[in-house]
């Protein structure tokens, strides 16, 4: 019946062979000689419970560092800048994976061995479950009394003969839903005894749960290898189509392939942003005025290459579905269009500028690179600020997210931008350094101001900068992970075993009836939980209460009570 | 009613909101004074032992003629009283020093703390006055009152106390009434000092229906996490303090709990652990519901991916693990007991951790507690 490992509920087994009267176990042999001996060895260790805990211990410890130190999988470049800030401690932890924890080398062993120990101990685990449910209750135990619960009632002279009270008892125990083997003469001699187990749901349950488990993590592991995700920025008016050129960013799973990208588009029409503008009865802004209410992509979307061009809304929390890729709406801002033109005359940039948001007021940064001015390139970096207002000092301030008063406030710049080594540049960042500062306000010429429709002229005839009007822009993420639906209904199915085997109650009882010398029935009866019980006492009492119900006892009880307090066995351990 | 374009959200109804805050008040004074009362019970507990002993002894004498009726009235179905015995003062190992104050099994076995129980009472109409206020701040906003630090901080305290009082109706768990009550007028400190948000709608990312569903499963989650801390401290200070007086010894930790008079009125540490566990059970279940299941749900509907180990999933998951770990250590041989208990309160401290540092310190995703820049 015991299994050498198989995360055995050690504490409990203790009482089971307490009262059936064999010691307790002893302590695992040492390994035998041998490499077969020390592979048995090994999986017996690796699968007993300690070990799970210790793995599960360690699993949690091993979490924390993605917390301390900033994470590729969420945000690449700020693992870069912590590395260029620390560069003596940043490549050790690099080294270490401390940057990308949860798909290093050590965690991944963690979980590994946990779900290696955890299968090996599920399969025979659920062996012998299979084999306990379709066998007879365990043989009734010779000292009943030591059983963590345990009574016992003497039936009068006008009580049934043993033999009845044994069919009897058995019926009591089968309306509380016991499974029962009646044995009707056990060797002993005695007149009788009763084995009955209910709760069986209970090992299902944690099998259960620890199978979901496996089945969530094969889940996730399939879902990221089959899984890409893209973020795209899209301006007022433009468009996207799914495929790979057309991301600014693109992640894709280890066994993704193009053709993976089903054909979808999705047009901006225009976007909405509403802010809190609730004034106070005194008529003043409200304590929450200019926070974000809601933002509404009105968008075109075109499902398959011969769907039909469809207007819908975008919205935060409510993704897009098309064809099996989600949609998702996770960030806006405005995107000025901007004239750059150079000492020639000729345009050297046009278009909307891409600015990032950096406060509810919408303080945007931006940065435009003109390498095609000539005679020599130009670059600007600054601020967009929807509703501009001055801070005293020449400084000015976004007093709020709407753009009332719309301004470019830049600096200027004219030198070797480059961009012609073909080193990857951030789009977002001027490097400033060997440029030559044309405007900004720690200069004669001052910084460039701009309102929509205006140009400011370079100094030494440089060339122009024009603000023409104003865009809004939206980002949003595009993923795909076929492996969603998996998790999720593991999580449940885990949830549900979880439930099952942690608040049923796997329970035993032996009823054991015979002749006094008196000549009256004597019914004794012990209970044994498997697994944590604390109404096993409870039980006691009803079983008690049941067999009052249906036959005369006879009163003085003294002995009847149970002498054990403990209300699960592992009250042995004192 | 305000129309934007594509929505219209109801106006805040700022009246309202300012009862809520009143009542907010109300409630934090009379915690207070709960508190006050609970300490001041656990102050005087050689008093309340003297005069139980006194009243035990007097028992004693008419017991033989007629079993004692204890208090099965709010100690749950009575079949389990007669079952056993009446809690006389049995001959436990601790012999005549430590007769028993408290049952095992924490039912009311009448022991009169006029104190507590005046504690209780004000902790009753503290949080009629509460949840009015969190219902209120509700009703005021047209929304689910979970949407920033702030009521986060005081809808916790609220279920903390709510949980407290249903548990005391069954159990009796005065002795643990101070560490509650502590707990409670902390947070509302915090809440309205460290967060104080005027009443507003939520940012378009909190608009969703899984607002209310996850933040209040992890809320009572951690209101019965409160109490199992509460319950595992008390019982790594019950066993030392049993195990000094079994040796007989004053000496260390041990020695200097055998002498408080207020341990006398906690349960034994078995009987803590116990219920530790069993409350725990019914915890993990909600944390695996709500903070892992429905945020994981929710963040698939927000941000694109069920899990992101953004700083507050990392938390999350280490506390599911922890407390994974606790379960699975009571079934370990060696691991009961003491060593388990350590592990529920590790996994309370990373709780605190999660809300109280990560949220405020560490950038992430979850960086909604609308705190001032």
């Amino acid at each position: 019946m015991k299994q050498p490992s198989a995360h055995q509920d050690n504490a409990r087994e203790d009482a089971m062979n307490d009262a059936e009267g064999k010691a307790a176990t002893a302590a695992p042999a040492l390994p035998a000689l041998g490499l077969v001996g020390m592979l048995r060895w090994a999986w017996t260790q690796l699968t007993s419970m300690r070990t799970a805990l210790m793995l599960l211990l360690l699993l949690a410890i091993a979490s924390v560092p993605g917390s301390i130190w900033p994470q590729r999988v969420q945000d690449a470049f700020a693992v870069q800048r912590w590395i260029e800030e620390n560069p003596t401690v940043g490549p050790v932890l690099d080294f270490f994976q401390m940057f990308d924890v949860y798909s290093s080398f050590w965690f991944s062993a963690i979980y590994l061995l946990l779900f290696i120990s955890l299968i090996g101990c599920i399969i025979p685990r659920a062996r012998k479950h299979w084999q306990q449910m379709r066998s007879a209750p365990p043989r009734t135990p010779r000292k009943l009394e030591r059983l963590p619960e345990y009574g016992a009632v003497e039936l009068d002279d006008r009580g049934p003969a043993p033999a009845q009270a044994l069919e009897e008892a058995a019926q009591v125990l089968r309306r509380r839903r016991y499974r029962v083997q009646v044995r009707p003469q056990d060797e002993d001699q005695r007149a009788g005894s009763i084995g009955a187990e209910k709760g069986y749901l209970r090992e299902v349950g944690n099998i259960i749960f620890h199978v979901s488990l496996v089945g969530v993590l094969v889940c996730v592991a399939l879902g990221a290898m089959f899984s890409y995700r893209g973020q795209k920025v899209i301006v007022e008016g433009e468009g996207f189509v799914n495929a790979l050129a057309a991301y600014d960013n693109f992640f894709p799973g280890t066994w993704f392939s193009e053709d993976q990208l089903d054909a979808f588009s999705i047009q901006l029409n225009e976007f909405d942003r509403a802010f809190d503008r609730q004034v106070t009865p005194e008529g003043e802004a409200g304590p929450q005025w200019g926070n974000a209410l809601d933002f509404t992509a009105w968008v075109t979307v075109q499902d398959g290459t011969d769907g039909v061009p469809e207007d819908t809304t975008l919205k935060v929390n409510a993704p897009l579905n098309m064809g099996g890729a989600n949609l998702y709406l996770v960030g806006n801002g405005y995107a000025p269009v901007v004239t750059v033109r150079d000492a020639e005359g000729d345009v050297a940039f046009s278009g909307p500028v891409i600015t990032r948001p950096d406060d509810g007021v919408y303080t945007s940064m931006m940065v435009i690179k003109a390498p095609d001015a000539s005679p020599e390139q130009l670059g600007f970096q600054g601020l967009f600020l929807p509703t501009a207002v001055d801070a005293g000092e020449g400084m000015a301030v976004s007093a709020d997210p709407e753009p009332f008063n719309p301004e470019l406030h830049l600096n200027a710049y004219a030198g070797n931008l480059g961009l012609d080594e073909g080193i990857p540049q951030n789009v977002y960042v001027l490097e400033t350094e060997n440029l030559e500062v044309l405007n900004s306000r720690e200069v004669d010429a001052g910084g460039i101001v701009l309102a929509p429709g205006e140009v400011h002229e370079l100094p030494d005839g440089l060339g122009t900068v024009e603000f023409e009007e104003v865009l809004d822009y939206i980002a949003i993420d595009i993923t795909y992970n076929p492996g969603e639906l998996g998790i999720l209904v593991f999580s449940l199915t885990a949830t549900a075993g979880l439930i099952t085997s942690l608040f049923l109650r796997r329970r035993r009882a032996w009823v054991v009836v015979e002749k006094t010398d008196s000549g009256r029935t004597l019914i004794r009866y012990g209970l044994l939980a498997r697994g944590e019980d604390f109404r096993l006492r409870d039980e006691n009492a009803a079983i008690r209460r049941d067999f009052e119900k249906i036959w005369p006892v006879s009163p003085p009880q003294t002995h009847i009570t149970t002498d054990s307090h403990a209300t699960t066995p592992t009250g042995k351990r004192g | 009613m305000l129309t934007f374009g594509a929505v219209s959200l109801p106006s805040i109804n700022v009246e309202l909101a300012e009862y809520s805050e009143l009542f907010m008040m109300i409630a934090a004074f009379i915690y207070t004074l709960a508190f006050i009362l609970f300490t001041i019970d656990n102050a005087q507990s050689s008093r309340t032992i003297r005069r139980l002993e006194t009243d035990l002894a007097r028992e004693q004498e008419s017991l033989t003629a007629q079993p004692m009726k204890v208090a099965t009235a709010a100690a749950g179905p009575p079949p389990a009283e007669a079952a056993s015995p009446p809690p006389e003062p049995k001959d436990t190992h601790n012999g005549a020093r430590d007769p028993e104050l408290v049952d095992e099994d924490m039912a009311y076995i009448g022991t009169r703390r006029p104190l507590a129980n005046t504690a209780i009472a004000l902790t009753v109409v503290a949080v009629a006055a509460h949840a009015f206020a969190v219902v209120s701040r509700g009703l005021a906003a047209h929304r689910w009152p979970l949407g920033n630090m702030y009521e986060f901080l005081v809808g916790a305290a609220l279920i903390v106390a709510l949980v407290y009082l249903l548990a005391l109706h069954r159990r009796d768990l005065r002795f643990i009434g101070s560490f509650v009550l502590g707990l409670v007028v902390a947070m509302m400190v915090a809440a309205t000092i460290g967060f104080p948000t005027p009443i507003g709608h939520v940012q378009p990312a909190l608009q969703s229906p899984w607002l209310a569903i996850h933040v209040s499963l992890a809320v009572l989650s951690i209101g019965l996490f409160v109490l199992t801390f509460a319950m595992n401290v008390l019982q790594l200070l019950q066993s030392r303090r049993e195990r000094a007086l079994a040796e007989n010894t004053a000496q260390g930790w041990g020695g200097f709990l055998a002498g408080r008079q207020f341990m006398r009125l906690v349960p034994k540490a078995f009987s803590l652990e116990n219920w530790a566990y069993r409350i725990n059970a019914v915890a993990f279940v909600f944390w695996t519901l709500g903070p892992m299941i429905t945020g994981a749900v929710w963040a698939r509907e927000s941000w694109g991916r069920y899990w992101g180990w953004d700083t507050k999933e990392v938390w999350t998951f280490v506390i599911w693990v922890v407390y994974a770990g606790y379960l699975h250590a009571r079934a370990t041989r060696g691991w009961t007991g003491t060593r388990s208990a350590w592990l529920s309160i590790i996994g309370f401290l990373c709780i605190i951790f999660n809300y109280a540092v990560v949220n405020v310190y560490f950038p992430g995703l979850h960086s909604y507690a609308g705190l001032p820049d």
